[in-house]
């Protein structure tokens, strides 16, 4: 435990000591500030018209029409940002030679992937929680409900735990970032695809398809509904993805 | 303190590694020899536990090294020969890092940084960032990460390539310092390295064991013969037959502008050589040991040879 907290502690440091994480965090905060203000002024708009009409004024929902959509803009930023946060994790250490220091230290495999994994939610935790302050505006001159923006930043965060998997995966791959990122964004973006094709589809294929795509069980925690199913789901994904880049780094070094 | 049985490493079809078997007594300084490509670095891998082997044993201090690799580990200083820096911390920052994960008790980490700093020089640069030292700062670093924990057995691969000569110099002044507290296996291409820092020696070639020993029994077992190389103040080769008269003088040859003075092996010589060139008013310019171990090692590496 010891020794996954000394590894964390050393990529949390190497995020703020070079420009990525503040050119990352920045670039986010722009994306999201910019969709946030969008939203908002769009449903201004909207419930001013709505709210002439006795009928639509009972639909006027400051939730399902700016915070759904911003989280769904979320996701998507997430998908370029999470894999430039995880790129240089593995990637670097193995270009540099410091992962001879590294495996010959009494580190096992583990602790050094955890480590990493560790530095990597905290980076997107940090990510999440700046724009939660953007969400205050929301709840100073509204009245968005909690659970569901509760539940929504919650989802964001297992997304983000997945996309870092997923990231950290490709990052032993290779000792090159790029392509460590861009094989990671192009099997984010795939695993998006298929809930667009899936939607389209019918029968018992399109519910297993359905399953495997992230947006469906994150659409269930947008809007409030906290499922079991769904947390499993992204569970079981970024185990998955840090057993994989386990195995990576045990049979490189047994080939 | 480290003994190698019948070690073996292949990668696919290229054996890197091959029967290799040596052993390393404790407080020693031994030199792992070879030319470019000869399984140096693939065995000091296996040895510290980076890369499996693909049969034979192995024991570090007393350790398996594919039973117990966290034993080994722990003690264990590695320089690899790529020094494996983080250039955006600094010297302390880095020692610190490595004396986490390297399990030295919190407790008496602040002692262990300050000890390695000292004992490698770092006093200077030791709050400067990595990427901003020079090189042979940075070799140092490397060497210093290696004894943070005080280690039983340093594996130093190549810890002089790439420096200048004055730095060179003080590297290996800093190893020899290191000899009896520690066990030390080092590789290097370099063969004077061998002779001015090394106890023994281990020569491979291709992977192949082709000789091992102290320096002093290498150098016996593979020459027969001693004797000096000899350049006159006053006088050159020419005067080589005056040393032929010399009792106990074997072979006289000329080499270029030298006088090669050979007798055989359980002698010593020099003192009449020397004696006999200041008497005849000749002077001495320079009088070298005839390097059995070079001879022997050029030997090895052209194949010619094998024990």
């Amino acid at each position: 435990m010891r020794n996954i907290w000394s590894l964390v502690k050393k990529e949390v440091r190497a995020y703020f000591s070079s420009p990525i994480a503040y050119a990352v965090t920045a670039g986010f905060l722009l994306l999201v500030g910019y969709s946030f203000y969008n939203g908002m002024a769009w449903f201004n708009d909207a419930a001013m018209q709505m709210a002439q009409n006795p009928y639509y004024a009972q639909q006027i929902n400051i939730n399902e029409m700016v915070f759904v959509p911003l989280f769904h803009n979320m996701t998507i930023f997430l998908v370029f940002i999470v894999p430039l946060l995880t790129m240089r994790l593995l990637a670097e250490e193995k270009k540099t030679g410091t992962e001879e220091l590294l495996f010959t230290s009494p580190l096992t495999v583990g602790e050094i992937v955890l480590g990493k994994y560790i530095a990597a939610l905290i980076m997107v935790a940090v990510m999440l929680g700046l724009t939660a302050v953007l969400s205050a505006f929301a709840f100073a001159y509204g009245n968005p409900e909690l659970a569901p923006w509760l539940t929504g930043y919650l989802g964001l965060f297992l997304t983000g735990a997945l996309f870092a998997a997923i990231g950290l995966f490709f990052s032993s791959l290779t000792e090159n970032q790029i392509v460590a990122a861009f094989l990671a964004i192009v099997t984010l973006l795939l695993l998006l695809l298929i809930s667009w094709v899936t939607s389209s589809g019918s029968g018992g294929w399109r519910s297993v398809v359905g399953y495997l795509s992230y947006s469906d069980h994150f659409g269930n925690m947008t809007r409030g509904i906290l499922d079991t199913k769904d947390v499993v789901y992204y569970l079981t994904f970024s185990f998955f993805g840090l057993f994989l880049t386990h195995s990576v780094i045990q049979s490189r070094r047994w080939r | 303190m480290i003994e190698v049985r019948e070690l073996t490493k292949k990668y696919g079809e290229l054996v890197a590694v091959r029967d290799l078997t040596f052993k390393v007594e404790a407080g020693r300084i031994w030199g792992l020899l070879g030319p470019n490509a000869a399984g140096k670095t693939t065995t000091m891998r296996i040895l510290t536990g980076f890369l499996p082997a693909t049969s034979g044993h192995a024991t570090v201090a007393g350790f398996d090294v594919f039973d117990k690799p966290e034993d080994v580990k722990r003690s264990i200083g590695y320089l690899p020969e790529v020094v494996p820096l983080y250039q955006d911390m600094t010297v302390t920052g880095y020692l610190g890092f490595v004396a986490e994960i390297k399990q030295v008790p919190k407790a008496r980490r602040k002692a262990s940084i300050a000890r390695v700093i000292e004992s490698a020089g770092l006093k200077d640069v030791s709050r400067r960032l990595i990427k901003n030292i020079s090189r042979g700062f940075k070799q140092r670093v490397g060497i210093a990460q290696a004894l943070i924990h005080d280690p039983k057995v340093l594996i130093l691969d190549e810890p002089t390539i790439g420096l200048d000569p004055a730095q060179i110099r003080e590297i290996r002044q800093l190893i020899r310092g290191l000899r009896g507290e520690h066990t030390i296996l080092l590789s290097t291409h370099i063969l004077p390295e061998v002779t001015q820092v090394c106890d023994g020696v281990v020569i491979i070639n291709e992977g192949r064991l082709k000789a091992s020993g102290s320096l002093e029994e290498l150098a016996a077992s593979f020459d027969k013969t001693d004797g000096v190389l000899v350049r006159l103040r006053r006088g050159g080769p020419e005067e080589a037959a005056l040393f032929r008269g010399l009792p106990g003088v074997g072979n006289v040859a000329v080499e270029g502008d030298e006088i090669r003075v050979e007798w055989s092996r359980g002698r010593d010589l020099r003192d009449d050589v020397a004696r006999l060139a200041l008497d005849k008013g000749l002077g001495l310019k320079e009088m070298r040991s005839m390097a059995g171990i070079e001879d022997l090692y050029m030997k090895i590496v052209s194949g010619g040879l094998e024990q």
